[in-house]
């Protein structure tokens, strides 16, 4: 093989739950395709299963949820949780949407990466994950 | 080898798709470690069949691709699929998005999706596509689809990867079939019209035929066109049938041999131009090239020189 390519940061951006406002999620895969990132687009109403194990077959670096319906304290758990199982433990767990602040903080401490409320700009977690993988990237 | 890559080989041997996925991010990134990782998974290679899924955007590719993976499953072959979507030029990014269409089967551990950015490579597909079917195939997969992105005229390259090229038009299509003569015409096995629920399907069914029955058949084989509306599994069977057929006939004809070598030949002399380019621009000939135009009296000269240092380079390093 020929010089070694630049390594893409691969981020797998899902949409989990029942509402059908996937209008955020576009947006933000749009963002992060123009900062560069490889964007692995799953749809709407991804249940925590096939959003892991999307993440696994795409050797994701990052995943994103994008969740409106309220219901993030039991999408992100369970997203966590079956990232353990999967054994994704090197693999960030971020997103966004209508959170509370509070919330936000609890899921922190379950193992969430930092998690953008409403109000957040595109670029802040553009840099986050910039930052994140470059200090944290799995090798292999 | 690294212990770090023993261990994901043996991972890999015993199933472990997460190996997999590694691997293929490696193939991605042309790591260093790919070609000896290769080399060692050759001999587990050669067994799965590889369909190219070409055809203009929104033809409905990806839906039947989900279709196909569907009906192989059910006769409980493992599949593995690469997806290709284009890198933006501009920004080095890729929206990725063939999965949302391929949801029903996304789920199944005997199924294995890959989307993959074309990462600057023009012709639809990237430079690793067949490295990542060799890995597909090592890991036991039966059935590899490769499906390119749908821009166009540019992705005719998918018949050098693919045992069987499948071009999916709709009955829309009039400017592909424009482009068929410009290049679709020479690599399908099989045409298949899909949305032919539409409003002109006959019509366009007919001009294809007409158009495809023009060619005169390759090696024996008249490309069939065939009807689907891939959204509702319809026209499906045929499809199976005729990639069958297709299979059959390139077996005995001998065909499959002779597409085989062309790709392993063309595989060997990738890896050759690659070693020997990564040699010859070494830092220190890489320099002379920016900065010796000056003492040089034209890159053609330039040029001479630094041939001549090279072999020389190599006739020293020999004795």
């Amino acid at each position: 093989m020929s010089q070694q390519e630049e390594k893409k940061i691969r981020i797998v951006l899902a949409k989990p739950g029942l509402d059908g406002h996937d209008r955020g999620a576009k947006v933000l895969a749009a963002a992060f395709r123009d900062a560069g990132f490889e964007v692995i687009y799953t749809g709407l109403r991804q249940t925590p299963d096939m959003i892991v194990e999307a993440a696994l077959q795409e050797d994701a670096d990052v995943i994103a949820l994008s969740i409106l319906s309220g219901a993030h304290m039991t999408q992100f758990r369970r997203v966590l949780e079956k990232m353990k199982e999967s054994g994704l433990d090197d693999v960030l767990l971020t997103g966004g949407g209508i959170i509370p602040d509070e919330d936000i903080e609890t899921l922190m401490e379950m193992g969430t990466g930092r998690l953008f409320g409403p109000g957040s700009t595109t670029q802040e977690p553009i840099d986050y994950i910039r930052d994140w993988v470059r200090e944290n990237r799995h090798d292999g | 080898m690294e212990n770090l890559d023993q261990t994901l080989l043996e991972r890999f041997r015993e199933g472990d798709r997460r190996s997999l996925s590694r691997l293929l991010t490696r193939i991605e990134n042309r790591d260093p470690s790919v070609p000896e990782i290769l080399d060692t998974l050759y001999p587990r290679t050669g067994d799965a069949w590889r369909l190219g899924v070409t055809g203009p955007p929104g033809a409905g590719k990806s839906t039947l691709v989900n279709r196909l993976v569907g009906s192989y499953r059910k006769k409980e072959l493992p599949v593995g699929v690469i997806a290709f979507d284009p890198t933006s030029p501009f920004t080095g990014g890729a929206l990725l998005g063939d999965r949302v269409r391929m949801e029903t089967v996304s789920q199944d551990p005997g199924v294995f999706i890959r989307s993959m950015a074309t990462r600057g490579h023009l012709g639809g597909l990237s430079v690793g596509v067949d490295e990542a079917c060799d890995l597909m195939d090592a890991f036991g997969k039966e059935r590899i689809i490769i499906e390119t992105v749908g821009v166009g005229q540019s992705e005719l390259e998918v018949a050098n990867s693919a045992d069987t090229t499948i071009v999916v038009l709709v009955p829309q299509s009039g400017d592909a079939i424009q482009a068929m003569k410009a290049g679709l015409m020479e690599i399908a096995d099989l045409y298949i019209l899909n949305k032919c629920d539409r409003d002109g399907a006959d019509h366009a069914f007919r001009e294809l035929v007409s158009t495809v029955s023009l060619k005169a058949p390759e090696d024996g084989w008249r490309p069939p066109v065939l009807r689907t509306v891939a959204e509702k599994g319809e026209g499906l069977d045929e499809v199976l049938k005729a990639i069958q057929e297709h299979r059959q006939h390139i077996i005995d004809s001998g065909s499959l041999e002779e597409r085989r070598h062309a790709r392993i030949a063309a595989k060997t002399k990738r890896f050759v131009e690659d070693g020997i380019r990564k040699k010859l621009w070494n830092e220190d000939r890489n320099t002379r090239r920016v900065k010796g135009l000056a003492s040089a009296s034209s890159p053609y000269e330039l040029g001479e020189q630094l041939i001549d240092d090279f072999y020389e380079e190599i006739r020293h390093e020999r004795r």
